[in-house]
């Protein structure tokens, strides 16, 4: 063997939990002020304050063993003559007991935590309260939001005002929000960290999801489940705002001549990438259960029940249009399968921010008079 | 000729489908294709594929082929590891409109590539070969159950490797993240051959990976030496035994689905398509049916190395090995009921959520107390801290940080935070590095001399262990924080320029695990240099336990001369303290499986099976299942599949090992 | 055969090696192997009734499982499948008696039960395309045919199998070698039976009383 020019292994492995703390230090100062664990919404503060219980539960178990682990390394270690040595001690029923049991009345507390929370913090659920001590009276209705994730944008359609946007989402503070979800073409979650968890969207089915923001100010949105070559750009602000200040806004959009309905929203349908902020001051009032039962497009029936109410989710008739296995095309059917990481044209990943070729992947096909409108709001 | 017949001929295989636009992959390429080259030149040169194909690809040899498969790991990983280094570069400099290097049909499939080739090509090869070398040694086997079908699997395992790695320079990978998730998988969302290479690649591996379960349950339940009850088999062929039952009772799952999934795209059918009355839900819910198995199936053998590396270099018996046993048993049965935690976000009421989480919770119990089972064995021990404990020592203290984040996803409600967020990313990969590679290290330390009689260079080998564990930590500690921080997986590009230094931070990680990995290269490299320096006659440099250390090093090709007989649990131990005495005559033929290049052969045609089938070029594939078929069929007509290893070529072995020991002092 | 030389006071003598070993037959875990086999094959039927389970309802506005299934031609089917077992099952009892011939025999008839099994589900399959009720048509149909097929396809390779194991017996004999591939497929054989009795009884039956 080769002689070690370093210090015995054993004295750098002590050293090494002094180390691992200091991380773990850096760690919590980071994650102190983050969205997560400091947010501005009472479900995601719940949420977070669940989240330092169970470290607190389960440090009472992690912190021994970690310590003991450093310790009996240090302690029993071969140069260490004056340690007790017992090569034939493998067993103590009082340790063992110990040892599955700890863990057990951890996992008890945490298990009743999980249990009673998972309840309360049902997605689906009502808010029962928009903040501590302040609950929710049966008089107060939540804040309607129709959410469809689209390649590779969101849709928030609000029912009540009748107007609809595209990667904004206003919300009066204090007042608790029902979001109703649902996708056009691949799973998607909304995540607006600093109000509630994330929840899928998924095609053809419907979610829910509930959440409030107790201050106002702007929060960052996004999908929380990969859904493509748009995916990284699926973002949104959050606005909270007063209610005065949503009612005007609401008002300012209402103003908009665009209409959401069938055409339009075929249109936006297309993917694109990086969607400026968009109104829409009117809405098809079917459209987002026609988006729901897959039957936008004009010729396709939404005969069937949807929902999770029915027995079958997404019992739908096949769409026309749809690709056909590949077994059962024709040869002239079988296009070419591309290598897509080469660029055709300009190479994508100017360093230069404006450039434009760093969105070559997908065009923006908005309809010209909602360009000019995305053009005037930038 | 028309286009027609140039498409019946080619299917969709068309000049577009090779990166000649793309810089880094031709670079690549020109490596690839330069190294691949000089191999294939020196091979001829030395005239080594005779060598290689007698004695190594066509070989039935447990030994052999668990060699093989951490060779096929070890090259997959220097690739999956590529790829998370892209990863981690597009990641440190896409900020503020910045869009990297990577487009992101590029950068979508470095990632998928990453996560299936870690997963099916790094760790799965690496648990299965580190169990093919040693559980036959461990129980005093000659060989595993069915030697030949081990080859084949070994094979298999290769042709789904093949697959993947062909996608990189033929048309391109999945785009979907590495569990192909319904719908973006369809056919509708990705037409293109990326998700048929997933398939394919998968589908043929997990023939590989099922059969070599069946193999290695068998050879485990029928072969062990006269004496060894089940209570008295080594705490790593425990470990192994129940991995295998979770192999055969999980890989069927993935090859259903993954088989719905192409029926899918070839046939048309409406399994988990948004209309026609599919549902994807079922493709998620299916998926993880394997695949949270599937995580155990990585980490158990790793366990059963940390429990034998414990033991040993405390110079101890395990401490508590029943409760040992009854923890993995408890882990299998529980690791079937816990899929759920990775969709809590899909709508599940609350209770189905909290039975999920609460299922999952208790699985860290029969976890905790093996860490205190191991923490314990070095309690009262003498620990020498050679290269495998030190493993052992970073794993627990790793382990247990990756286990605490584990639980705290198991929370429903706290995971509609983390969920997909980079926090979970930091979870799974403390767990399966902390967890999986480090095992897989602290075996390829522990029994490299076994596998070819001298030991790893402890200097080099000191030097990637700190670059490891400190690069891992400064690598993921980020993510934690980034998880925290509201930012999910899979992102390309970012708005927010605060992130930045995370990234960065986490980006530097990466280049001091990319020393340790260099340093256990060159780990390698001086060891075989210094073979003769480090050379271990005795056959049991550690102060072994179990019975692989009884044994020559490398072993014999019959393993055993006479099979042992066991009287405890720590069998050669107990031979030693008992000064049991190695018999040096009576030698007898022994009767040994033949080598057969049918595994290989069978793979082959798998291989253009797959590639064919994936390029639609369906005449090819027809051709090439006919003759997977006649290979098949002819190779049954082969009656003559064993033979007698001479006694006098016995003798002339165990005469050598007598002299070497004699050498060694003993 | 002492091999021992010197033991600890208080124990007896054990033995370390054994030096008179007999050799393990050739294939003696094979059976074990193969029911491995067997089960992990049980959990692919399992996903797909478990596929069928789910969509069996999903009709997407297509046929139903009541106006798609013709019990009584089922029934022929299923009676074709339970004789070839029987009849399997007397291929085993005369090689237990080591009658080359009339294992032939009985395994050729076994072949013809197994065709016409096939046979009759090919012409059902057939008429459900040629209705429009294709595996395309709905999920329904989708895990239906993927379902029956898989067993279908189980019966093809059984078959092929049968075949062989023909050629083998009567060229060589009913060896040890033979004898053991012989148990497989009379596993295999049964098994599929096994397996369509579920089929029979979940996809069949319930689906036309559904």
């Amino acid at each position: 063997m080769i002689p070690l020019p370093s210090p015995s292994p054993s004295r750098r492995l002590a050293s090494l939990a002094p180390r691992l703390l200091a991380l773990g230090a850096l760690a919590l100062l980071g994650g102190c002020d983050t969205v997560v664990m400091n947010p501005a919404g009472d479900v995601a503060v719940q949420q977070s304050n669940l989240i330092i219980w169970s470290v607190v539960l389960m440090l009472l178990i992690i912190v021994p063993v970690m310590a003991l682990t450093v310790l009996f390394a240090w302690r029993y270690r071969e140069t260490n003559t004056e340690a007790t040595y017992e090569p034939d001690w493998d067993h103590s029923t009082g340790l063992e007991l110990v040892i599955w049991s700890a863990p057990l009345l951890i996992i008890i507390a945490l298990g009743a935590l999980t249990w009673v929370a998972t309840h309360t913090l049902d997605p689906y659920r009502p808010l029962a309260r928009t903040a501590p001590g302040k609950p929710v009276a049966a008089t107060d209705r939540p804040l309607e939001v129709q959410v469809v994730s689209l390649d590779w944008k969101w849709l928030f359609i609000y029912p009540e005002q009748g107007i609809a946007t595209v990667n904004e989402l206003v919300v009066p503070v204090n007042r608790p929000v029902k979001f109703t979800m649902t996708s056009s073409s691949v799973m998607n979650a909304l995540w607006v960290p600093a109000m509630a968890g994330m929840v899928y969207t998924m095609p053809g089915m419907e979610t829910v999801l509930h959440g409030v923001l107790n201050r106002t100010g702007k929060f960052a949105g996004r999908s929380g489940n990969y859904s493509g070559a748009g995916f990284s750009h699926m973002t949104f602000w959050t606005h909270s705002v007063s209610p005065a200040r949503f009612e005007q806004w609401a008002a300012g959009v209402k103003q908009n001549r665009w209409r959401l309905d069938t055409a339009s929203y075929l249109k936006l349908e297309q993917p694109t990438e990086k969607v400026p902020p968009l109104g829409f001051g009117s809405v098809d009032p079917t459209l987002f259960r026609r988006v729901v039962a897959i039957c936008v497009k004009p010729g396709t029936d939404c005969m069937q029940g949807m929902s999770h109410a029915g027995p079958a989710v997404n019992d739908r008739a096949p769409r026309a249009g749809e690709a056909e296995g590949a077994l059962t095309r024709d040869p002239s059917e079988k296009g070419e399968s591309p290598h897509l990481s080469a660029p055709h044209g300009q190479a994508p990943g100017q360093n230069d921010p404006g450039a434009g070729s760093n969105r070559n992947m997908t065009e923006l096909h908005l309809p010209a008079p909602l360009r000019a409108r995305a053009s005037k709001e930038a | 000729m028309s286009d027609d017949l140039i498409k019946t001929i080619f299917g969709r295989l068309s000049l577009e489908s090779f990166p000649i636009h793309e810089p880094i992959l031709i670079g690549t390429f020109a490596m690839v294709a330069l190294g691949g080259a000089a191999l294939l030149g020196a091979l001829t040169y030395f005239r080594l594929w005779g060598y290689l194909w007698k004695e190594w690809f066509t070989s039935v040899d447990h030994k052999k082929i668990g060699i093989m498969y951490i060779v096929l790991a070890l090259v997959m990983f220097l690739r999956g590891f590529a790829d998370a280094l892209m990863m981690r570069a597009q990641q440190a400099i896409a900020f503020g409109g910045n869009e990297g290097f990577l487009p992101a049909h590029h950068y979508d499939q470095v990632f998928t590539a990453h996560g299936v080739i870690m997963i099916f090509f790094v760790a799965m090869p690496f648990v299965t070969g580190l169990m093919n070398y040693v559980v036959p040694l461990q129980i005093g086997a000659r060989d595993v159950s069915f030697p030949f079908l081990n080859n084949f699997s070994f094979w298999m395992t290769v042709s789904g490797a093949v697959i993947v790695m062909m996608s990189l320079f033929v048309g391109e990978f999945a785009r979907t993240g590495w569990l192909a998730m319904a719908p973006l998988s369809g056919i509708d969302y990705s037409p293109d051959v990326g998700v048929d290479y997933y398939v394919w690649a998968l589908q043929i591996a997990g023939v590989g990976t099922l059969l070599s379960g069946v193999n290695l349950l068998a050879t485990i339940i029928k072969m062990r030496a006269p004496g060894m009850t089940l209570m008295q088999m080594p705490i790593f062929t425990w470990s192994a035994l129940v991995t295998n039952v979770l192999i055969v009772a999980a890989f069927p799952v993935l090859t259903a689905v993954l088989a719905m999934l192409s029926l899918d795209r070839y046939v048309g059918t409406n399994f988990f398509t948004n209309t026609g009355g599919g549902n994807p839900m079922m493709y998620t819910n299916m998926i993880w049916i394997w695949g949270h198995p599937e995580v155990y199936i990585l980490i158990l053998p790793a366990f059963g190395v940390f429990s034998e590396v414990v033991s040993t270099f405390s110079g101890k018996r395990l401490f508590g090995y029943t409760s040992m046993v009854y923890a993995l048993i408890v882990i299998c049965i529980l690791s079937y009921l816990v899929w759920l935690h990775h969709f809590f976000t899909m709508g599940s009421g609350a209770s189905v959520n909290s039975f999920f989480g609460i299922t999952t919770m208790i699985i860290s119990i029969p976890t905790g107390a093996k860490i205190f089972n191991w923490m314990f064995t070095m309690y009262r021990g003498r620990i020498r801290f050679e290269l495998p404990m030190m493993w052992a020592v970073a794993f627990m203290l790793t382990f247990v940080i990756g286990g605490m984040t584990g639980v705290m996803l198991a929370v429903p409600p706290a995971d509609f935070q983390f969920h997909n967020s980079l926090f979970l990313v930091a979870h799974f990969h403390n767990v399966i590095i902390g967890g999986v590679l480090f095992g897989m290290f602290a075996g390829v330390n522990y029994w490299w001399p076994k596998a070819f009689g001298f030991k790893l260079d402890k200097f080099w080998g000191t030097i990637s262990f700190w670059c490891w564990v400190v690069g891992f930590w400064v690598a993921f500690t980020p993510l934690y924080v980034l998880g925290l921080m509201g930012v999910t997986r899979r992102l390309r590009a970012f708005d927010d320029p605060s992130l930045q230094i995370w990234f960065v931070i986490a980006a530097v990680g990466a280049l001091i695990i990319a020393a340790g990995i260099g340093s256990m290269l060159i780990q390698f490299y001086v060891s075989i240099r210094d073979r003769e320096k480090l050379r271990d006659f005795t056959g049991d440099p550690w102060n072994g336990r179990t019975l692989e250390w009884a044994t020559s090093s490398p072993p014999p090709a019959y393993n055993f001369a006479f099979s042992p007989v066991i009287h405890d649990l720590d069998a050669w131990h107990d031979m030693k303290q008992r000064k049991a005495e190695r018999p040096t005559e009576g030698f007898r033929a022994i009767h040994m499986p033949k080598n057969t290049g049918a595994g290989i052969i069978l793979a082959g045609l798998s291989t253009v099976f797959g590639v064919a089938m994936i390029w639609y070029i369906w005449w090819l594939a027809a051709l090439a299942f006919v003759a997977l078929l006649a290979v098949a069929i002819g190779h049954t007509f082969n009656y003559d599949r064993d033979f007698h290893i001479p006694a006098e070529d016995v003798v002339k072995n165990e005469d050598a090992r007598t002299r070497a020991l004699q050498s060694a002092g003993i | 055969m002492s091999t021992m030389t010197q033991t600890p006071p208080g124990t007896e003598n054990p033995v370390f090696y054994d030096l008179d070993e007999h050799e393990h037959p050739p294939g003696h875990s094979t059976m074990l192997g193969f029911w491995l086999y067997l089960m992990s094959d049980c959990l692919i039927f399992a996903m797909l009734f478990a596929a069928y389970g789910v969509y069996g309802g999903s009709y997407a506005g297509g046929p139903t499982a009541r106006e798609l299934f013709e019990l009584p031609l089922v029934a022929v089917n299923t009676t074709m499948l339970l004789l070839s077992s029987i009849t399997y099952g007397f291929a085993m009892i005369s090689a237990d008696e080591r009658k080359r011939g009339a294992v032939l025999s009985w395994l050729a008839i076994t072949a013809l039960f197994g065709a016409a099994f096939l046979a009759i589900e090919l012409y059902e399959f057939s008429n459900l395309i040629h209705e429009g009720a294709g595996p395309q048509r709905s999920a329904f149909l989708s895990s239906f045919f993927t379902l029956v097929g898989t067993h279908g396809l189980h019966v093809t390779f059984g078959l092929i199998w049968l075949g062989t194991l023909m050629v083998q017996v009567s060229r060589r004999g009913l060896v040890d070698a033979n004898l053991r591939r012989l148990q497989c497929l009379s596993l295999f054989w049964h098994f599929l039976d096994v397996i369509w009795i579920g089929v029979f009884t979940f996809v069949y039956l319930l689906g036309v009383l559904r």
